[in-house]
């Protein structure tokens, strides 16, 4: 019986040797084709160092590492040996090493990994982020590997199911703070109820560009194919998002069926690709582009089938799903084999009420994309503020049960507790349900989704703050949806004390800079205020949803 | 084409076109991509207005700052195709 990940690869060896599972691709080279016994025997060289340094079943390991092979079997190398993996997005090079010291250190604290994995190359920054009291014990360098012959002890099927097979963190301090433990049943659980969402069958060939930090890629786009022996393409986002064309003559080329998308992808694909690099290409193979992890914009939908019906993509094809990593992955999913379900309901209603009426011709609407029902074994409602389930079609926040929830965020029972009412896990996110269809309309917590990106605003609020000019606790960001790139962007309101254009002007470059070299994201605006500008509570918190409000007021005045 | 005018014109087009702040004047030793003004969501359009302008391709592996970092840099690198 298969309890544990280390069973199922194992099972895909021993059976399935020689079948081809991932084909990687990398810019200047051919794909590269890996077996299960390719995967297994890679992942077996890290699993016997772990084993050599003394590493634990049940510890955490940090992968610091690019997408490409020494991270898949790192991976599966942690898995199999029953360690705990966890990665650690890469540095880019505009980001400041401090900054990412700064990160991978509260990431230490929190998790306290007794390894980490990395590059000869990035060994320093990896020293310079642990103190002599951390909890590391080995840093374990991907060039010093030693190629063994004979496999090790795969301890990792000696796990328990219910044991925590690995985390999920989103980026910046605070997501990296709060790591989402998942277990062996718990994936196990999801898998077996979104393959049958799906209707996933031995033929498909699943094709990704998607970060392995995240629940999309990881989850969808990686443990779900390798653990179901489903073929999948893979490119790192790092190389997607230079040329985003290569996704489509992958497609073409390895008659793709499955795609997973967040939602400003589809206009970032619909915009910046040319025909003639995709000339002859046919994306008929295409049975599912799965918009995923933003809110789904029906006109991003429009853009996407306009520009791509001509290679053959149909329009059956557009599907939603509606996901997070403490439910793994999927909670609903919708359109597919059919075509999505499009709720058009009435703008004011919908923005004074909170209620989603299906309307009059004669009014404003605004037209939902339907998430679809809930997969197996997961359930949804929607409740007020005061936690009361409310009715269909009335606006409120998502909340979900289910047999493949989180065990916990990893070392952060107080997270947990507050995660949770009576049993639900509240989301966060707000929405109502039609038909038994969920549409999601936005967020009760601050965090903004840049690119698919979790963003936390605290984070860049403290980025800001430290900006010499800027009067101490006195700056808020939020997010705005920007229609033409289909996702969020970042707008940060500061208030400084100073008076000439010019020095505001200084300030405000500063600003931008600080955010680009010490986060994830870049601003798209950066508003410069008088003192006393910012709206605050009455507990005396910088009230972001008021502050969106006065600043959108302002922009729209000044035109 | 002379590299001048090659300068003025990115400038020109990275202000509008990228950064949507048409009066912001990029310096020609300006660092882009180290300095995160131009993010890696745009580098893409980095190569598709050199290709519009002057008909020069940017390959993606070209797209990262071992490659080019300024405007200055990028100038260069399309002089050297236009002669060749």
């Amino acid at each position: 019986m298969i309890k544990t990940f280390t069973d199922s690869l194992l099972d895909s060896y021993q059976r399935y040797p020689d079948k081809n599972i991932i084909y990687l691709m990398k810019s200047g080279f051919l794909d590269q084709k890996i077996s299960y016994r390719d995967l297994i025997k890679g992942s077996a060289n890290y699993t016997a160092e772990l084993n050599r340094k003394g590493i634990k079943p049940g510890e955490v390991v940090i992968l610091v590492l690019q997408h490409g092979i020494e991270l898949i079997n790192a991976y599966f190398g942690c898995i199999l040996h029953g360690a705990i993996p966890s990665i650690m997005p890469f540095l880019t090079e505009k980001l400041i090493p401090e900054r990412y010291r700064n990160d991978l250190t509260s990431l230490i604290k929190i998790t306290k990994p007794s390894a980490i994995i990395t590059y000869s190359d990035f060994n320093f920054e990896i020293q310079s982020a642990i103190s002599d009291k951390s909890s590391v014990r080995e840093v374990i360098l991907v060039e010093k590997i030693n190629l063994c012959d004979d496999f090790p002890t795969f301890r990792g099927a000696f796990r328990d199911e219910k044991d925590i097979v690995l985390l999920q963190h989103s980026s910046g301090t605070t997501g990296l703070q709060k790591g989402v433990a998942l277990s062996h049943r718990a994936v196990f659980n999801q898998l077996e109820s979104y393959q049958k969402a799906i209707r996933l069958q031995s033929n498909d060939v699943i094709v990704s560009w998607l970060p392995l930090y995240h629940d999309m890629g990881l989850i969808a786009c990686f443990l779900m194919p390798i653990l179901l022996r489903i073929p999948l393409v893979i490119m790192s986002p790092f190389e997607w998002v230079r040329a985003p064309y290569k996704l489509f003559t992958s497609i073409s080329l390895y008659h793709g069926t499955l795609c997973w998308l967040p939602n400003f992808a589809y206009n970032f694909c619909a915009d910046k690709i040319r025909d003639h690099q995709i000339d002859n290409i046919n994306l008929s193979s295409l049975r599912a582009v799965i918009n995923c992890s933003e809110p789904v914009r029906w006109e991003s939908h429009q853009k996407f089938i306009a520009r791509f019906e001509k290679y053959g993509l149909n329009l059956k094809a557009l599907a939603a799903c509606y996901a997070m990593a403490e439910n793994v992955f999927a909670v609903t999913q919708s359109g597919i084999d059919s075509l999505l379900k499009i709720d058009e309901i009435d703008r004011e209603d919908f923005q004074q009420l909170k209620k989603a009426n299906q309307t009059s011709k004669s009014n404003a609407t605004i037209k939902m994309v339907s998430n679809g029902r809930p997969i197996e074994n997961t359930q949804i409602k929607i409740i007020s503020e005061k936690g009361d389930f409310l009715p269909e079609r009335q606006v409120g926040q998502i909340v979900i049960k289910s047999n493949c929830m989180l065990t916990e965020y990893y070392n952060r029972m107080d997270e947990t507790i507050s995660s949770m009412l009576d049993g639900w896990f509240k989301t966060g996110d707000l929405g109502y349900i039609a038909d038994g269809e969920l549409y999601v309309s936005g967020r009760i917590k601050d965090m903004i989704i840049v690119g698919g990106k979790n963003i936390y605003p605290q984070d860049i609020e403290f980025i800001v703050m430290k900006v010499e000019g800027v009067l101490s606790g006195r700056v808020v960001a939020f997010g705005l949806y920007n229609e033409k790139q289909g996702t969020e962007e970042v707008v940060v309101v500061a208030e400084v004390d100073v008076e000439s254009i010019n020095d505001k002007e200084k300030i405000s470059e500063t600003i931008m800079r600080e955010v680009a070299q010490n986060s994830a994201i870049s601003l798209r605006n950066t508003y410069i205020v008088k003192p006393k500008w910012l709206i605050k509570t009455s507990s005396g918190k910088i009230a972001r949803g008021a502050n969106r409000d006065k600043y959108l007021k302002e922009i729209d005045e000044a035109k | 084409m002379k590299n001048d005018e090659i300068i003025v014109k990115l400038s020109k087009k990275i202000a509008e076109e990228i950064l949507s702040q048409p009066n912001r004047e990029i310096l020609s030793d300006e660092p882009l991509i180290t300095s995160g003004l131009i993010d890696s969501f745009h580098l893409v359009d980095l190569a598709l207005i050199v290709e519009d302008e002057f008909g020069v391709r940017i390959e993606d592996t070209e797209l990262n700052s071992n490659c080019f970092n300024t405007i200055s840099q990028l100038a260069n690198l399309i002089i050297g195709r236009l002669n060749k």
